[in-house]
C-alpha cells in the first residue's frame, strides 16, 4: 500500500536548532515573558530552570507552537513552530508535565498513535518501536492498561515513552522527573543524554531538578519573573555570584530564620 | 452587544471547524474505525431510547388526534395525521432532541476535558489535526446513523399509533384503517424531506458539540458550563433551523 502521510516529506532529518528572539507574552494584564532571547544549537541539551511561575512552561509551549507570542518570534531551523508544515518537516515531541495521555486509548495505543496516524512504518515495526519504548521505561506490564489505571509517575513515563516512539529531532520536556523516584529520574536523565549522543536529538528541558540540569545540560538558562537571568554551562553556573541565582540553586533550610516569616513580613 | 459578538464568534468558529474537518475528508479511510465507534456510541446506543420515546409519541398523537378528530367526524384521518406529523416534523425533531441531550452533551464533555487536560495540545504537537482525529469521525458518523435513527423512530411511532387505534375502543378506528389512512397520503418526497431535516439537525448538533468542547478554556468547572452551553445552543439551533427548512421545503 502506498504511504500517503505528509510525514513522508520529512526529508530533513538533520538536528534542528531553535531561535527565540525578543519573545514576550501577556495573558490579559499579566506579563508572563519579557523579551526573552535564546538560541539552542542543533543536538544540544538545553535546560531551563527557574522558580515556579517564572514562565518556563509558557516558554516551552511557545517553542512547541502551542501559544502565539505577544511579541517576538520563535523559529525552528528558521521555520515557525506553530505552522503545521513545520511539524511535517521536523518531528517534534513534547512531554507534558501531567502526561496528557489520551484517556480513551490504552498505553500501547497511546504509544502507537503517532506512527500509525502518519503511516511511518509497517505495523510490525510500530509494534517493535512500542515494545522497545515500554521496555526502556519499565512499562511492559502496563501496555494494556488505560491512563486512568496508572499512577502519576507511570503516566509521566508513558508520556516519555510516547515521545521516544516518535523518534523526534526536537524533544521538549516539561518537568520530566517530577513525580518520579530517584532511580527512574536517573533513567530519564540517561535517556535524554543517550538520545543526544546516538541521534543528535536537540533537547529542551524545563525542570526544577538541579541534579538533572547540572549533570546533563550542555547549557542552562535561569528564568525569573519572565526574564532570562543567565544562560551558561553547568560549570559557569556553579560559579555564578548573582544572589538570586545562588539562592535558587542552593537554597539553605534555615529553621531559625524561615523564609515564610520573611515573606509574611513583606 | 457582547452577547451578539459571542454568537457571531461561535458561529464563525463552528464554520471554520466544519471546513477544517471536511477538507481532511481525503483521509477518511484511515478513520473508518473511529467512525464505526462513533456510530455505535451515538447511533446504536441511542436506539432503545429512540424506540421507547417514538412508540409513546405515536401513541399519544393517535390518542389526542382521535379525541379531537371525533368531534369533526374525521377520525378516519388519524393515520394521516400521525403519519405525516412523524415523518415531516416530530420524527426528525424528537431524534434531534435526544441527540442533543444524549450524544452532544457527552461529546462536548469529552472534547472539553481533552482540551482542559492538554490531550488536544498533545495531538497538535504530534501533528495530528484534532479536526481530523476528533471531529470528522463524529460528523461522518452522525450523517450515517441519523437517517437510520429517524426512520426507526418514525416506524415505531406509527406502530405506537396503531396499537392505540387497535386497543382503545372509543377511538373507533382499527389498525387496518389506521394504516390505510397513513399510507394514502404518504409520499417518498415527504419521507425524503424528513430525512433531510434529520441530517441537517444531526450535523449541526454534533458540530456545535465539537466546537463548544474544543473552545473550552480553564479548569474542570468550565467543562460543566460547556456541556450546558452545548445542549442549550443545539436545541435553539435545531428549532430555528426547523422553521427555515420547513419553509424551504414547503
Amino acid at each position: 500500500m502506498k504511504k500517503t502521510s505528509p510525514s513522508q516529506d520529512r526529508s530533513d532529518r538533520n538536528p534542528v536548532g531553535v531561535e527565540v528572539a525578543g519573545l514576550s507574552k501577556k495573558f490579559g494584564a499579566q506579563t508572563v515573558l519579557k523579551n526573552v532571547s535564546l538560541s539552542v544549537k542543533p543536538g544540544e541539551i538545553f535546560v531551563i530552570m527557574g522558580p515556579s511561575g517564572s514562565g518556563k512552561s509558557v516558554l516551552l509551549r511557545h517553542i512547541a507552537g502551542l501559544e502565539s507570542p505577544t511579541g517576538g518570534t520563535v523559529r525552528i531551523n528558521g521555520f515557525d513552530p506553530a505552522d503545521p508544515a513545520t511539524r511535517d518537516r521536523f518531528a517534534l515531541a513534547l512531554v507534558f508535565q501531567a502526561g496528557a495521555l489520551f484517556n480513551s486509548l490504552s498505553v500501547y495505543d497511546n504509544l502507537a498513535l503517532y506512527p500509525l496516524e502518519h503511516r511511518l512504518c509497517t505495523k510490525a515495526e510500530i509494534h517493535d518501536r512500542v515494545v522497545r519504548a515500554l521496555k526502556i521505561l519499565s512499562l511492559e506490564n502496563a501496555a494494556k492498561k488505560f491512563p486512568s489505571e496508572l499512577s502519576g509517575g507511570m503516566k509521566k513515563r508513558v508520556s516519555i515513552a510516547r515521545a521516544l516512539v516518535m523518534e523526534p529531532q526536537l524533544m521538549l520536556y516539561d518537568e520530566p522527573t517530577s513525580e518520579l523516584d530517584p532511580v527512574m529520574s536517573a533513567t530519564i536523565s540517561e535517556i535524554i543524554a543517550t538520545l543526544k549522543q546516538e541521534h543528535q536529538v536537540t533537547t529542551i528541558v524545563v525542570s526544577h531538578d538541579r541534579d538533572l540540569a547540572l549533570t546533563i545540560g550542555d547549557r542552562i538558562a535561569i528564568l525569573m519573573k519572565g526574564e532570562l537571568r543567565t544562560v551558561s554551562t553547568a560549570e559557569e553556573l556553579r560559579r555564578n555570584t548573582d544572589p538570586n541565582v545562588v539562592d535558587f540553586l542552593n537554597p539553605k533550610i534555615d529553621l531559625k530564620n524561615p523564609r515564610y516569616l520573611k515573606l509574611e513580613a513583606t | 452587544m457582547k452577547h451578539l459578538n459571542a454568537i457571531f464568534e461561535g458561529l464563525g468558529s463552528a464554520i471554520q471547524l466544519a471546513y477544517r474537518a471536511l477538507v481532511s475528508l481525503p483521509n477518511a479511510p484511515r478513520i473508518i474505525k473511529r467512525v464505526v465507534e462513533q456510530v455505535y456510541i451515538g447511533g446504536y446506543a441511542t436506539l432503545p431510547i429512540v424506540s421507547i420515546l417514538s412508540f409513546f409519541i405515536g401513541a399519544v398523537l393517535a390518542l389526542q388526534s382521535g379525541i379531537s378528530l371525533q368531534n369533526f367526524g374525521a377520525k378516519q384521518l388519524i393515520g394521516t395525521l400521525v403519519g405525516e406529523s412523524l415523518v415531516r416534523e416530530l420524527g426528525p425533531l424528537m431524534v434531534s432532541i435526544l441527540l442533543a441531550g444524549r450524544v452532544a452533551s457527552a461529546t462536548t464533555a469529552e472534547l472539553a476535558s481533552m482540551k482542559v487536560y492538554q490531550e488536544v495540545d498533545a495531538l497538535v504537537t504530534m501533528n495530528i489535526p484534532p479536526e481530523r482525529f476528533l471531529v470528522l469521525p463524529r460528523l461522518l458518523a452522525v450523517l450515517l446513523y441519523m437517517p437510520i435513527l429517524t426512520i426507526v423512530g418514525i416506524v415505531i411511532g406509527w406502530f405506537g399509533g396503531a396499537v392505540v387505534c387497535e386497543y382503545v375502543g372509543f377511538i373507533g378506528v382499527d389498525a387496518e384503517q389506521y394504516f390505510h389512512s397513513l399510507t394514502q397520503f404518504l409520499t417518498i418526497t415527504k419521507i425524503f424531506d424528513g430525512l433531510i431535516k434529520a441530517e441537517i439537525f444531526g450535523f449541526s448538533i454534533i458540530l456545535i458539540a465539537c466546537n463548544t468542547g474544543l473552545r473550552t478554556k480553564g479548569g474542570p468547572r468550565e467543562i460543566g458550563y460547556a456541556v450546558t452551553r452545548s445542549v442549550v445552543l443545539s436545541l435553539i439551533t435545531i428549532l430555528i433551523l426547523d422553521y427555515f427548512i420547513t419553509k424551504a421545503l414547503a
